[in-house]
């Protein structure tokens, strides 16, 4: 088995809404592997960047249970200095929307290089100007000593994204977090980050969340994937067997919801319904049961639970035994109409 | 920045012209002239009209207007009534201590709204910060004058701690080092009144701004990077948030020329905003067009700082 980098036992990050905690991510256990890209998928608003948040310790009005083990060290009981030696240096994170993500009144050398400094207090600041040309040119941004001297606002949001990612990796962390990396970038930007990602994944020798909801995406990069559901995760594979033996009803309608060029079909499915906001989330039972309610209520289970399947697949609920689509016909029909 | 600077100065050139008509006109309009009520009713209303053919006050307001702008342009602001003197001269001192008025204001304005717009900011929605709101809504429902009054009473006339008129001790020699002590001790009170009052509007919109930096998403990514929060205070929260400060000065210098004119009066200050109101009551025209031409000026000036202040320490302003 691969060594394990990053351990999450039992993770709750509840935010206070009126007085109430309702928790975004709930009881959740997952571990990060050395050298693996693992990727979390899931829609909108089902808890990915909270989870990713709690991994860096970012929340700042949210409370905390439970463990994040990480080389011996538990991040979620660490104090906020000794979070901020292991931020920036041995986890590295790259956010969603490069536009703003950027300090618009420091020029790129500083922003780079305050990551240095915070880390390798003597570094010369030539040694350190030496480093940001170095990772500059590592993340191909062409004409570097000129766009080291540049403000934020003077570069398209790919490049800024470049920039996000040479800052992540600095300090040559284990373990990178991206979350949505590519979401606000147009198509063909997008492929080129997701490229770069890759080949620095190979140089670095660090593990990746690669936090998304584009399957195709997962397909191309990942090497795991955990799929997560209203705080939850629902299902656990590597790559190929999701992709091929996909168990829950809710992968099972990811993979059904995207366009598939190597086969025909016949019809795009959609899932019913939206994630539940935080406070109309049910607890009880299985989460996913609203949004198929063609399934027997009987095929759930009252209190489901991450179950191994087969080594290293994990599937939470036993619904998955008893769902299919609603027959198509009928659905036809329902396109017609 | 040259180049931005330039062009922002240039724009200026129509503005101080459209303002100068404006004053001009407005003092044309207003009801009556420097001869009325000056003059006994004995004398020949024939003889008056002489006197106004002989000044040129018959002429076409244009042709008026040409001339006095001819006059400014040379350093002439024309000549007081009644004063008899030229309007230069009797601006001359009185401009200088409403400069120092203003600059003296300006630096206790900072030096309250600073701390406690950062504090407020940085505490946001805590005790502290309803102490330093509250403090703010005082500030903005007072109105300056009844606090200048109960100020010069207080401190003036009850506890004599602070002169109350004038703008310097008679009889001491300018120049040496107890004249400059004295112009100080005369502006304190009057400085001190007014900061107090108006520095309100920079303490919350400091207060907003840092309330609005701390949401952004680079201060997110300063934290990741492994900032303590000092740092992230200091070289991301406040640096960000200072920099609107510097163009809320235009705005400053507006509202104190605004404040001074009721300041200026209720201490005894001989300043601009004093000779403005005696003009005004004295239907001085000349000096009035003057004083409030140069008001207006100044008010120009006060955007040109904040925009050249602005484009100094902005990079996105700077390129353009
Ligand atoms: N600071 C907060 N206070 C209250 N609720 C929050 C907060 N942050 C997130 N939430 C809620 O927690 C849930 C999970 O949000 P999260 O941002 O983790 O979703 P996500 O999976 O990252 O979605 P997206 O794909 O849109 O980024 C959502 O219902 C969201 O409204
Ligand atoms: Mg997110």
């Amino acid at each position: 088995m691969a060594d394990k980098l990053l351990e999450i036992k039992n993770l709750t990050t509840s935010f206070r809404i009126k007085d109430d905690y309702h928790a975004a991510v709930d009881n959740l256990s997952l571990t990060v592997n050395k050298n693996e890209v693992l990727a979390i998928v899931g829609e909108s608003g089902c808890g990915k960047s909270a989870l990713a948040f709690s991994i860096m310790g970012l929340h700042t009005r949210a409370k905390i249970d439970g463990d994040i083990l990480y080389r011996d060290h538990n991040i979620a009981k660490m104090t906020p200095s000794e979070l901020n030696k292991v931020r920036g240096k041995d986890i590295g994170m790259i956010f969603q929307d490069p536009l703003t993500s950027l300090n618009p009144l420091m020029q790129i050398e500083e922003q780079i290089g305050e990551t240095l400094l915070l880390h390798n207090k003597e570094m010369s600041k030539t040694a350190r100007q030496e480093r940001v040309l170095d990772l500059l040119n590592k993340v191909g941004i062409p004409r570097a000593e000129y766009v080291m001297n540049q403000f934020p606002h003077e570069l398209s949001g790919g490049m800024r994204q470049r920039v996000m990612i040479a800052m992540a990796i600095a300090n040559k962390p284990e373990l990178l977090i991206a979350d949505e990396p590519t979401t606000a970038l147009d198509v063909t930007i997008q492929s080129q980050i997701l490229d770069l990602i890759n080949k620095l994944k190979d140089e670095m020798n660090a593990g990746i969340v690669l936090i998304t909801h584009d399957l195709g995406v997962v397909a191309e990069m990942a090497d795991r994937v955990a799929v997560m559901y209203a705080g939850q995760i629902v299902e656990v594979a590597d790559v190929k067997t999701l992709f091929a033996n996909p168990l829950h009803p809710y992968t099972r309608s990811l993979l059904n919801s995207v366009p598939n060029s190597d086969q025909e079909q016949d019809q795009l499915h959609v899932i019913q319904g939206i994630v539940p906001s935080l406070q109309n989330l049910p607890r009880e039972g299985c989460r996913f049961s609203a949004r198929i309610p063609w399934v027997d209520e009987s095929a759930h289970e009252k209190h489901p639970e991450l179950r191994e399947v087969d080594p290293g697949h994990q599937v939470r609920c036993t619904c998955y035994k008893h769902f299919s689509f609603p027959d198509e016909t009928k659905e036809e029909q329902h396109v017609l109409s | 920045m040259w180049k931005f600077s330039v062009r922002r100065t240039l724009i200026m050139i129509p503005q101080l012209i459209v303002l100068s008509i404006l004053i001009f006109v407005l003092g044309q309009l207003m009801p009556g002239d420097a001869l009325s009520g000056q003059v006994g009713p004995d004398v020949d209303p024939a003889r008056l009209d002489e006197i106004r053919e002989q000044m040129g006050w018959n002429d076409p307001w244009h042709e008026q207007y040409a001339r006095w702008m001819g006059g400014v342009l040379q350093g002439d602001l024309g000549e007081s009534f009644r004063f008899k003197m030229p309007v230069t001269e009797l601006i001359g001192q009185r401009i200088v201590n409403s400069f120092w008025l203003s600059v003296a204001t300006l630096i206790l304005t900072y030096i309250i709204a600073i701390p406690l717009g950062i504090t407020s900011g940085r505490f946001n929605d805590t005790w502290r910060d309803q102490l330093i709101t509250g403090y703010s809504y005082v500030g903005f429902a007072t109105p300056l004058f009844i606090f200048a009054l109960v100020m010069l009473w207080l401190f003036g006339f009850t506890l004599g701690w602070f002169p109350t008129s004038g703008s310097v001790t008679p009889g001491l020699e300018p120049g040496t080092f107890e004249y400059v002590m004295s112009k100080l001790y005369h502006l304190l009170l009057p400085a001190i009144s007014m900061a107090l009052i108006t520095t309100y509007s920079t303490i919350q919109y400091l207060r907003n701004e840092i309330v609005d930096t701390k949401q952004k998403d680079f201060i997110i990514t300063a934290r990741a990077k492994g900032a303590s929060e000092t740092r992230v205070y200091n070289r991301h929260i406040l640096r960000n948030s200072l920099l609107p400060i510097a163009a809320f000065l235009g705005f400053e210098i507006t509202g104190l020329i605004g404040g001074s004119i009721f300041i200026e009066n209720i201490f005894g200050y001989p300043g601009m905003g004093q000779l403005l109101v005696e003009s005004i009551s004295l239907r001085d025209y000349t000096v009035l067009t003057a004083v409030t031409l140069l008001f207006g000026i100044a008010s120009i000036l006060g955007a040109l700082l904040s925009d050249i202040i602005l484009s100094i320490v902005d990079p996105r302003i700077r390129i353009k």
